[in-house]
């Protein structure tokens, strides 16, 4: 009967390959089942209402100055591109409809999700992450506590929440300083601008960016429960899943991000 | 009674446990004994079901605890307090919220009465007065008196401790053992430890069990386990590197 032979460059790749696979589909199926935990447990948020609270807390009002910060130079830097490509062929009071367009539909929710995936992904995954190989989580369990329903629904409904709230303070603030620059450097005097604003704004655009940031704090908290709990090792392994926690919630947010435009906008 | 019955668990192409069988008496405190990595701790997890098995099941008064649903589950382990190997303490948690937790989530206890409950059992453990301190702010030792004041918070049937003097002095391993019997004289629990320190295991056992390549290959008493003439466990208990178990 013929074996497998591992050694054999080919096998060791098909095997590598296949692993790859296996391993990505098996995911697929845990976060699904984490998923189904999670809307299981929904109803307990009443009586959880004190840890949704904190975690609203901490993922939302302790990343409003970074998502203040970031905002402010987003709405510039749109100003100032949209004036540099309108030279010579749209008028200038249109500068207000691009500058509110793009903020409002696109840039004030993923750049909000990114900001949030960078600060609240991660510090989601090392938590639970150093909670797994500590046993905490071994703990809950053994204590008859679902671990679910004290660690995943209360981040999840937070970032549900808080993510449209701080894409709200995000537009604000992007448009305030598309104004700025729009106002100092590029001329254009505020009633222009805002004129320009107001005349192409429309209610479905500001619901589809909130709605956009809905599924983005969904996804920062899903993946940052996920990879937390399947954290294996020690501090290496907390390192490694605070990063995959990063990187697959940004590459999550933008891929959505083209599917819900696609949706909405197609 | 606990019986385990021809476990099996693997981790990737790791066969940790290869048929274990062992049977825990009501009231008795039976000790796990073996090497590190051997499977010790894998097995105490299968009786809380925070692992299932591959093969294999686990009994408890002749039901399978495999065939439990969640909620049959969640008062299954209801009945078992647990002393985690690092405490397993939660870090945002005081000492009053960690002992505490189990009375405040299943019980109706008035909150004057809790905390009259953890106080005691921080009494219990020789802890008290550290109600408010966060896990972060004790020491080693503590953290294990106050994992345990945790583990017998809700008077459990069963106490299970993984490693209970592991990285602990010398004195204060023995205070964690003098706690351990005292707890089974005062409370009358059954009570299930893994460790591979010798001293604790004499001293806390009525039987002690030792597990070998996947299996428990000797259970006896602590008399019996000194006399025995299985080279294996001859050499695991006089800590000698040279014999049928290789030490690297």
């Amino acid at each position: 009967m013929k074996t497998h032979d591992i050694n054999r460059p080919m096998e060791r790749i098909l095997g590598m390959f296949g692993g790859k696979i296996i391993r990505f589909f098996a995911g697929i199926g845990k976060v699904t089942l984490l998923v189904k935990s999670l809307i299981f447990n929904l109803p307990f948020f009443i009586k959880r209402r004190h840890l949704v609270l904190e975690q609203m807390l901490f993922m939302g009002v302790n990343s409003l100055p970074l998502v203040i910060f970031t905002s402010i130079f987003t709405g510039a830097v749109s100003a100032v591109q949209a004036a540099y490509q309108f030279h010579n062929y749209v008028p200038l009071r249109y500068l207000g409809t691009a500058v509110g367009k793009a903020v409002v539909i696109e840039l004030g929710p993923v750049l909000t999700g990114l900001v949030v995936a960078g600060r609240v992904g991660a510090a989601i995954a090392a938590e639970l992450g150093t909670m797994k190989v500590t046993e905490q989580i071994d703990a809950l369990e053994t204590m008859a506590l679902d671990p679910v329903e004290f660690l995943v629904m209360p981040r999840y409904l937070a970032g549900l929440i808080m993510l449209p709230v701080l894409t709200v303070f995000a537009d604000v603030v992007a448009i305030l300083g598309g104004l700025a620059v729009s106002v100092w450097f590029v001329g254009v005097s505020s009633y222009t601008f805002l004129n320009g604003f107001k005349s192409f704004f429309e209610m479905q655009d500001l619901f589809a960016g909130l709605f956009k940031a809905g599924v983005f704090g969904s996804i920062i908290a899903i993946i940052g429960c996920y990879q937390g709990f399947i954290t294996e090792g020690g501090a290496e392994g907390v390192g490694e899943s605070t990063t995959r926690a990063v990187v697959l919630s940004s590459v999550l947010i933008l891929v959505s991000d083209y599917m819900i435009a696609h949706l909405l906008f197609g | 009674m606990i019986e385990v019955v021809d476990l099996h668990k693997a981790f990737g192409s790791n066969n940790v446990l290869k048929g274990a069988n062992l049977k825990i008496e009501k009231g008795e405190t039976l000790t796990i004994i073996g090497r590190s990595g051997v499977g010790k701790s894998v097995l105490l997890k299968h009786i809380v079901r925070l692992l299932e098995p591959d093969s294999g099941y686990i009994q408890i008064d002749g039901e399978n605890i495999l065939d439990f649903d969640r909620k049959q589950l969640m008062a299954y382990r209801r009945r078992f307090g647990m002393l985690f190997q690092g405490a397993a303490l939660f870090d945002s948690m005081t000492v009053d919220e960690n002992v505490g937790l189990s009375l405040r989530e299943h019980t109706n206890t008035p909150e004057e009465e809790v905390k009259e409950i953890v106080s005691e059992k921080l009494r219990v453990v020789g802890m008290k007065g550290i109600e408010n301190l966060k896990p972060a702010e004790l020491s080693g030792g503590m953290k294990k008196r106050v994992g345990l004041a945790r583990a017998i918070s809700m008077n459990p049937e069963f106490i299970l401790y993984d490693e209970p003097t592991t990285g602990l002095d010398p004195i204060m391993a023995d205070a964690i053992n003098d706690l351990i019997i005292r707890l089974r004289e005062e409370l009358n629990v059954t009570s299930i430890a893994v460790t591979h320190d010798m001293t604790s295991a004499y001293k806390i056992s009525d039987r002690i069990a030792m597990i070998y390549e996947g299996e428990i290959i000797f259970a006896g008493t602590p008399d019996e386990v000194k006399n025995t003439d299985n080279p294996v466990v001859q050499q695991f208990i006089r800590g000698e590197a040279e014999g049928p178990i290789k030490a690297v």
